[in-house]
């Protein structure tokens, strides 16, 4: 094997683009769950929102359409689940996982044509004076648009939750359902919200997946990444910075471990597949050794206003 | 005669199954202390509800200040002048006092100007408070001076205040007491609400009295005597509890140097706890909300494991079994949350029987369920306690609060336990139920068991318990005999006044 | 306006009831679906649900595939639905599925070419204990340091399956299949082989251990303390625990149970209908089986019958591939749907609807 063709440049670069579709979603979950909703659907809306955001830039030949149409599937995808657990009361680590069912059935569906097609991609979009500093310049900033709006997107949930009366009243909904109901906030309407939120960013990384990162339609594709991104929202105890600090450790991680296939290690191709799921594994339990710091004490709990 | 503030008319409301208002009317002036009187399950917290926008009422009307008031919500009725302190629910345990107060005004200031705000109101008042500090970590009367705090920085015309005193000290009680007089003086209206008699006498200047949703009569509480007021309010008169003299007997539970994390985030820890329990004595254990309560009935039942010896039962240390071995033996407990942890609220009376008793009944053989056996069980606790149920198949949550607690404590009872552990025996609960429960200890007590009554209500203490003791931070006080002993006494065994202080406004 | 009033105690009716009801809002909407990928609704639903069973031509193959792919349905669902009621969400199934195949079928390939009636034995057992072990992962890790079983159990499904891909084209690889990828086919190896107990109903041994998984589930949760405790733990954790419940030990238990119920159904998927140790053996029977938990309430008769009505699905489905050129995956979100729909409907078993004015929310 030859270590020698990693390029530590290229390393850097490439995890960050195989971090977005994950940091996406997870910081999308974040805020869900920080108004005390546990949405284990992400895996089911992120492939609907691969598979959208591929079908209608294939279909229109604008990668921003794909990008807006998958957010907005994956989104009205989420609010089934909403209605369901907001509404209905239903169980929400039950109806988590059947969004994530539907959410592969209907994707496989309207997939099939699409297999084996090419789409229109992200165009790179290197920032001025930025991108020309040695090593830096195309390590952080020969990016797509996608990549710089993620991280946007992490300081704008940081922002509003730290500093913004409609932060405060989403982590306080979260923190304690009851409260905020007897002060008069109107719990289910802010997590609908939420979840609506939830679902676009999910969706955007199901896109970013399948319209930049593959770039192709594959059934299946996200191979467990909606997981990993509810992993990380774990790991980032809640917070949206280390949300961008654990997307990227994984987006390593993986580089790292297709790098080492392509550079071809004796270690079996399966063993360094696996890896990013063990390593999901072994953080996990890092994280919850040292107690969960951060949870919502709402989370998960259903809330019905009763008298 | 002062103006009229907010005047109630005809004010009904019902749910499936019950009236919880009928044709509710009076009227509150401005600065007046108005005390709202009545049992639980009266319909007290369904009409101030109703004032503060969270329940809508079917019929009647309101006026605030001579023009029509229907709140859609809480922010309207804060937008009028409405402010009220909860009970239970309004806090954020993980939020900082700024931002908890923040959540409860309409127009917040800038955080800074926030902070400031808090301080200087905190002062004024004699309420001090640190604005950054997280609210789990303050005790139940650090709470609710963050509530009130959050209405006065609204400039309320109308204060609610829902059962204020049951968090607090004797001390306590007179410095909220005097704030509230100074605000009453400054013109805000109070209205009061409580089932506390002397305090209602004290402070108040009109009381309406409201039973089974209706208002019964609207008096002057300082001219009428509690024995009165407390008539208006049940209704009927029912047996006060007896209890005879008796000698206490072996010391059948003793507690060495406890002291135990709780497993809580925010709960107490409890330190160097020691007391001893004879037979036929009941021991009275008081104190503030969050004093260490939970995690001390826990200490005994067996959900919290100690060092063995720290507690002995009939001189066996027992601190290092678990509930199972601890009510076979005849260790037994009633914990204070009725749904969730001493019933499940979804499960049928005969499975909540099961809960505790399968292994002291004989209720089941190599592990299998006698559900016959346990269905008798269930009968005959429902019969014992008057129980007001269908039958034994109903779900917990289908009982009243008062008939549950019946059932809870009729499950121990009727186990005939040798050492019996409760938390807040009649919390919530009617005053006919209280009493019969109150009986039931005592009665157990004098057949020989040893009883052990942790609760808030002080008076329920004076009426049981032969020796009083008062959980503060965790730590138990000197145990004292109960006659004899007064009230300025009690306020002391359980922290005094802590730091608060008496308000600073000129009235 | 109509809202939500919760009801004193939960409905036996309603309970019995929204099963029937999400399957029948199910078939409206697939219908719908159907009908808008160009196919004949009412003919697609009837090919799906009728055809498999009383199809003149069709029905004596797929009758007894009824059984063969409810079986490892039922059991899979019988051991999660004894952790979903006791809070705990074991969604790595497919995972326990796949090492239990793995484990029993190294067992029978070591003693290959043996031949005594002690290897299929020795292979359930293995198969049982590998699918056991796969559950103690997350079940010692929450136990241990508090990590969200979910996740670790649904992480260890992608590890199985890399797992799986690994040993079926390395380890296991059957040494005169002139270098194709798989083992050994048990059909052509008696002694290792899930063979049918009466000829020609499909009822292999797995089905077998199925029916006996849903009698001891219904008295483990209906006359033993420990079904008792176990109910009691999900309704109510704190009661649980005041009642003595240890409630890592709950988890131990049930974790452990429904490993070892997946591990088994995989091997007697692999010894049987599968035949072999492939990449792709597996066709996510462990996910199914949630739908079928949830879809039977819970409630071990209840999965005896959704399992029937999943397998009818999947019978029905490759018909409906084979005679309306339906899709697939259809049939997939069609079973998704079921469970959005029973999860939807489920409300009613708690509460019920009342019409006029009612709470600001």
């Amino acid at each position: 094997m030859d270590l020698g063709t990693i390029n530590p440049i290229l390393l850097v670069a490439s995890l960050m683009v195989s971090a977005t579709p994950i940091l996406l979603a997870a910081i999308g979950e974040m805020v869900v769950e920080k108004s005390g909703v546990l949405n284990l659907g992400v895996e089911g809306m992120m492939i609907t929102g691969a598979v959208v955001g591929f079908a209608v830039a294939v279909n229109t030949g604008s990668p921003g359409l794909g990008f807006a149409a998958a957010a907005l599937a994956s989104a009205l995808l989420s609010l089934s689940f909403g209605v369901l657990t907001q509404f209905l009361l239903s169980n929400q680590v039950a109806t988590g996982l059947g969004l994530t069912l539907v959410g592969l059935g209907l994707s496989s569906l309207i997939g099939k044509p699409y297999e084996g097609m090419k789409s229109p991609t992200l165009p790179d979009l290197p920032l001025p004076l930025l991108a020309d500093m040695p090593v830096i310049g195309p390590m952080l900033f020969q990016h797509d648009l996608m990549v710089y709006l993620s991280i946007a997107l992490v300081a704008a949930v940081w922002a509003g939750l730290k500093f913004t009366r409609a932060g405060l009243i989403l982590r306080a909904v979260g923190e304690s359902h009851d409260a905020a109901h007897a002060l008069g906030y109107k719990v289910v309407r802010i997590r609908l919200m939420a979840i609506f939120f939830g679902g676009a960013c999910s969706g955007l990384g199901g896109a970013y997946l399948s319209l930049v990162r593959v770039p192709q339609w594959t059934e299946g594709m996200t191979a467990g990444a909606g997981w990993i991104a509810l992993a990380i929202v774990v790991f980032a105890s809640w917070k949206p910075w280390r949300v961008l600090i654990g997307a990227y450790l994984f987006g390593g991680v993986t580089v790292l471990q297709l790098n080492l296939q392509a550079a071809g290690t004796r270690l079996p191709v399966e063993y360094l597949s696996m890896s990013p799921y063990l390593i999901t594994i072994l953080v996990l339990v890092i994280i919850s050794a040292r107690g969960y710091h951060g949870a919502p004490a709402s989370l998960g709990r259903p809330f019905h206003a009763s008298h | 005669m002062r103006e009229t503030l907010l005047e109630i008319k005809g004010l009904t409301k019902a749910y499936p199954g019950v009236i919880a208002n009928s044709d509710v009317s009076f009227s509150i002036g401005r600065g007046e202390v108005h005390a709202l009187l009545g049992e639980n399950g009266a319909g007290k917290s369904t009409l101030v509800k109703m004032i503060y926008g969270l329940v809508k009422p079917d019929s009647g009307s309101m006026r605030l200040n001579g023009s029509a008031f229907a709140p859609q919500d809480p922010h309207a009725a804060r937008a009028s002048g409405v402010a009220m302190v909860f009970q239970h629910f309004s806090l954020f345990e993980a939020l900082s006092v700024a931002e908890n107060v923040a959540l409860g005004m309409e127009n917040p200031p800038k955080p800074r100007d926030l902070a400031r705000q808090i301080r200087e109101v905190s002062e004024t008042y004699g309420l001090p408070l640190d604005p950054d500090r997280t609210v789990g970590g303050l005790s139940a009367g650090e709470r609710q001076r963050v509530e009130i705090i959050r209405c006065l920085l609204q400039e309320p015309k109308l204060l609610i205040m829902d059962e204020p005193t049951s968090v607090l000290t004797p001390q306590e009680v007179e410095i909220l007491f005097q704030t509230l007089r100074k605000l009453s003086a400054e013109g805000t209206a109070i209205l009061y609400i409580s089932h506390k008699l002397e305090e209602i006498r004290s402070l108040c200047e009109t009381a309406t009295i409201l039973r089974l949703g209706k208002v019964v009569e609207t008096c002057d509480p300082r001219d009428t005597t509690a024995r009165q007021l407390a008539e208006l309010m049940v209704g009927a008169s029912f047996d006060a509890v007896t209890r005879e003299a008796r000698a206490p007997g072996a010391v059948r539970l003793a507690v060495h140097n406890l002291s135990a994390r709780s497993p809580n985030a925010f709960g107490t820890a409890l330190k160097d706890v020691s007391f001893e329990v004879r037979a036929g004595e009941v021991l009275g254990i008081g104190g503030v909300a969050g004093n260490g309560q939970d995690e001390l009935l826990a200490a005994l039942s067996g959900e919290i494991v100690t060092r063995p010896e720290m507690v002995e039962f009939d001189g066996t240390p027992v601190g290092g079994q678990g509930p199972e071995a601890r009510r076979t033996a005849g260790l037994l407990s009633a914990p204070e949350e009725r749904l969730g942890h001493a019933a499940a609220p979804d499960m049928s009376l005969t499975e909540n029987a099961i809960l505790t008793a399968a292994a002291r009944e004989g209720l089941m053989k190599n592990g299998f369920l006698d559900w016959s056996g346990a269905r008798g069980f269930t009968e005959k606790v429902i019969k014992a306690f008057d129980v007001r149920t269908p039958g034994p198949g109903t779900a917990a949550r289908a009982l009243s609060g008062g008939n549950l607690q019946k059932f809870v404590i009729g499950r121990e009872v009727m186990q005939r336990p040798e050492v019996l552990v409760v938390n807040q025996p009649t919390w919530g609960v009617d005053a006919a139920a209280a009493a019969a429960i109150r009986q039931a200890l005592l009665h157990l007590a004098g057949e020989g068991a040893a009883v052990v009554v942790i609760s808030q209500d002080l008076d329920e203490l004076m009426e049981v318990a032969d020796r009083f003791a008062a959980l503060n931070e965790g730590r138990l006080s000197d145990i004292r005999p109960v006659q004899g002993l007064t009230v300025e006494q009690i306020g002391l065994m359980m922290g005094g006044a802590h730091d608060m202080e008496v308000a600073h406004v000129e009235a | 306006m109509i809202h939500l009033v919760k009801r004193p105690q939960p409905s036996r009716v309603w309970t019995a009831v929204t099963p029937l009801l999400a399957v029948v809002l199910t078939m409206i909407v697939g219908g719908i679906m159907f009908a808008a990928l160009g196919k004949p609704p009412l003919e697609a639903i009837r090919t799906i649900f009728w055809d498999p069973l009383f199809h003149p031509q069709f029905a004596a193959y797929s009758r007894p595939q009824l059984l063969v792919k409810a079986g490892p349905l039922i059991l899979i669902a019988i051991g999660l639905s004894i952790g979903f009621r006791a809070g705990i969400w074991n969604i790595g199934a497919e995972g326990q599925y796949i090492m239990g195949a793995i484990t029993g079928a190294a067992v029978g390939l070591a003693f290959y070419p043996l031949d005594s009636f002690i290897v299929f034995p020795l292979m359930v057992i293995a198969g049982a204990l590998g699918g056991w072990a796969w559950g103690m992962i997350p079940a010692l890790l929450k136990v241990k340091f508090g990590t969200n079983e979910i996740l670790v159990s649904l992480m260890l499904v992608y590890v199985a399956e890399a797992w799986l891909a690994s040993v079926s084209s390395g380890l296991l690889k059957n040494p005169e299949g002139r270098g194709f990828p798989g083992s050994r086919n048990f059909q052509q190896y008696d002694a290792g082989a899930n063979t049918e107990v009466i000829a020609g109903t499909g009822m292999h041994w797995g089905v077998v251990a199925a029916f006996v998984a849903v009698i001891f589930a219904y008295v483990l949760l209906t006359r033993h303390i420990r079904g008792f405790h176990i109910r009691l733990t999900g309704e109510a954790p704190r009661a649980a625990r005041f009642a003595g419940v240890n409630p890592g030990r709950v988890v131990i238990f049930c974790l452990g149970l429904s490993g070892a119920l997946a591990g088994m159904a995989g091997l007697f998927e692999v010894s049987g209908p599968a035949g072999q140790i492939t990449i792709d053996f597996n066709s996510g029977y462990g996910f199914t089986a949630i739908i079928v938990a949830f879809l039977g309430r819970l409630h071990p008769v209840g999965i005896l019958l959704a399992g029937l009505l999943m397998a009818l699905t999947y019978i029905g489905g490759e018909l409906a591939q084979l005679m309306l050129g339906l899709p697939g995956a259809s049939i997939q979100l069609f079973q998704g749907m079921l469970l959005f729909f029973l999860l939807a409907t489920d409300v009613f078993t708690n509460y019920r609807l009342q019409f006029g004015q009612g709470e600001t929310a």
